[in-house]
């Protein structure tokens, strides 16, 4: 009975001191750089000065993108994908656009940091390790609740790859489809579009990652799988030799990649403004010439 | 689930005001968290969670399907691998060789990767008249995984039935097959219920693995609606569906032991 008692009041101490701690958490100044109040409040003029952006790492850009990065969004030296804890590289679109963008931003390469961001760990509340993520995430208004998307780097098509001996590698429409068994990565547009534009009576299959696809496209799980075309120009040059495209599908609306970042994060409007720089001067132009000007065509299913 | 010590009504009241009070405070502690606002919209989205409902339950019912089917075969398979382990004499040797490498070698393998290598490496030999639906592989994984697991509950049963009940059983005519069958195993089944159970809720939860081969059950059709919202609310659903499916299969495990141990009291010994 005393124990019970003793137990009782324990407990609610515990209650009171979490209480009370909090207190404390509120007296604190907002030390996080998270803060939307922080940047350009005072007398300078302005706010997208290198020295004035919020970083996560002072005096570097961070940027965050999955591992393995794939071509052409990111290759090494060799034209393999490429892994971001190993040498930096500027080779490939995405790689490119965020040399350019920490470049307009006014950093130098040696200031920019990349880091292993996976897909999942891209939107998860709390402080983010990254001032950006540039991993092909696709604008969704419903994915913008969690996190704020930059303006579009590259308006995005999804392709349908399939084996170039596969009864559906001469599909010339979305009917023609309609039987075929479709894959596509876990967490893409490409998989919504299996279910909101293609609609084929199989139900699709779903994959962890690019590389458990194509190998379910190799062995015949799968009748084809849906990527974003540059992607697909890949997987069918490289991963699968005996593959083919059979057509890109056109999404209800245009789809675009965009940066992500922390919800709130100031630095996202500095980012737009250097992209609209980009887009202006023709930068980005030259950029997808150089890295996708041979991957951006394919016959359009409807 | 009686609260123990004090008498009564009394501790009864103890026992529920001790437990509102902790709860409460745990509330509190997580509540007040500096972080909780974005973890609550994250985790704890009420619109996420009412349309995850519509989706999840029937991707759900792939895993139970997966684990009803699944566990029939581990069942056997297991029961045959424990017999061979126990079979005496030097003449067996190499089946009971053969019994030990195949649990050493399930059992020390992650799930994870014999799903992997079967789903994506079985189908890649381009075998005729093997199978490529990743359904099969994956619950072919798990049939060879648990088994492993499940002989080795089977054999702790079997071992623990005093070898002076076989011999009594052979003394009395019985083969050593009939002794088996009869005596031996009625008996070793029985005291590795529990143990079994255990297994199985193992097996409900390792069903999720099965989705890294392209089937869209409960835990890929809450990653697709994370994706799609980038709101971990229907990880939440998808949580609370495998603990609703756990409980009763406990609370079920519960109630059998009781009863065994209620008809051994009444028969007059416990062992």
């Amino acid at each position: 009975m005393r124990k019970a008692l003793l137990l009782l009041l324990l407990v609610a101490l515990l209650g009171v001191a979490a209480a009370c701690g909090e207190d404390d958490e509120d007296a604190e100044p907002e030390a996080a750089p998270t803060g939307a109040t922080d940047t350009g409040a005072a007398e300078e003029p302005d706010p997208c000065a290198t020295e004035q952006l919020t970083l996560v790492n002072e005096g570097q850009l961070t940027i965050g993108t999955d591992n393995p990065a794939f071509p052409p969004w990111f290759q090494d030296a060799e034209g393999a994908p490429w892994d971001p804890t190993s040498e930096p590289t500027q080779e490939g679109y995405e790689a490119a656009v965020a040399y350019a963008v920490a470049e307009e931003l006014g950093f130098s390469d040696d200031e920019v940091q990349w880091v292993v961001v996976p897909f999942d760990q891209a939107f998860r509340p709390g402080p983010k390790d990254f001032d950006f993520d540039i991993n092909q995430v696709s604008y969704r208004p419903k994915r913008d609740e969690a996190v704020d998307f930059s303006d579009s780097y590259y308006d995005v098509q999804q392709a349908v790859v399939t084996l170039g001996s596969s009864d559906y590698a001469d599909a010339a429409s979305l009917a023609d489809l309609q039987g075929a068994k479709l894959g596509a990565p876990v967490g893409t547009t490409s998989f919504e579009i299996i279910e909101t534009v293609i609609q084929p009576g199989e139900d699709p299959a779903v994959f962890n990652n690019l590389n458990d696809a194509v190998s379910a496209l190799k062995n015949d799980q799968v009748d084809g799988i849906v990527v974003d075309l540059p992607t697909a120009f890949f997987v069918t040059a490289v991963q699968v030799p005996k593959g083919t495209i059979v057509g890109q599908v056109a999404a209800e609306s245009q789809e675009y990649f965009g940066l992500v970042f922390e919800e709130g994060n100031p630095l996202r409007d500095c980012v737009n403004e250097a992209l609209a720089s980009l887009r202006e001067d023709g930068t980005l132009e030259a950029i997808e010439q150089e890295w996708l000007a041979d991957k951006a065509d394919a016959p359009v299913l409807e | 689930m009686r609260p123990a010590g004090g008498s009564g009504a009394r501790s009864t009241l103890i026992a529920v005001a001790s437990t509102v009070v902790f709860a409460a405070a745990a509330v509190l502690l997580v509540t007040n968290a500096p972080g909780w606002p974005a973890v609550e919209r994250a985790f704890f989205a009420g619109d996420v969670f009412r349309e995850s409902l519509d989706v999840i339950p029937e991707a759900f019912l792939l895993n139970v399907r997966i684990f009803l089917i699944a566990e029939v075969f581990i069942l056997v398979l297991a029961l045959v691998l424990a017999i061979v382990r126990s079979l005496p004499g030097p003449v067996f040797f190499p089946l009971r060789a053969l019994a030990v490498a195949y649990t050493d070698f399930f059992r020390g393998v992650p799930t994870i990767l014999v799903i992997y290598l079967l789903g994506f490496g079985a189908p890649a030999l381009e075998i005729s008249g093997v199978p490529r639906d990743p359904l099969v592989w994956g619950v072919v994984a798990l049939v060879l995984v648990y088994s492993a697991y499940v002989s080795e509950v089977y054999r702790a049963g079997i071992d623990s039935v005093h070898p002076s009940q076989e011999a009594a059983a052979r003394s009395l005519g019985l083969s050593r097959g009939q002794a088996l069958r009869f005596v031996v195993l009625p008996q070793a089944v029985r005291r590795v219920v529990p143990p079994l159970l255990n297994d199985f809720i193992g097996l409900q939860k390792d069903t999720a693995l099965v989705a890294l081969l392209g089937p869209v059950e409960a835990f890929r059709q809450s990653q697709i609606e994370v994706a799609a919202t980038f709101n971990y609310t229907p990880y939440l659903v998808t949580a609370l569906l495998f603990v609703l499916l756990t409980i009763p299969l406990a609370r079920f495990t519960d109630w059998l032991v009781a009863r065994d141990r209620r008809r051994l009291l009444a028969a007059g010994g416990l062992r």
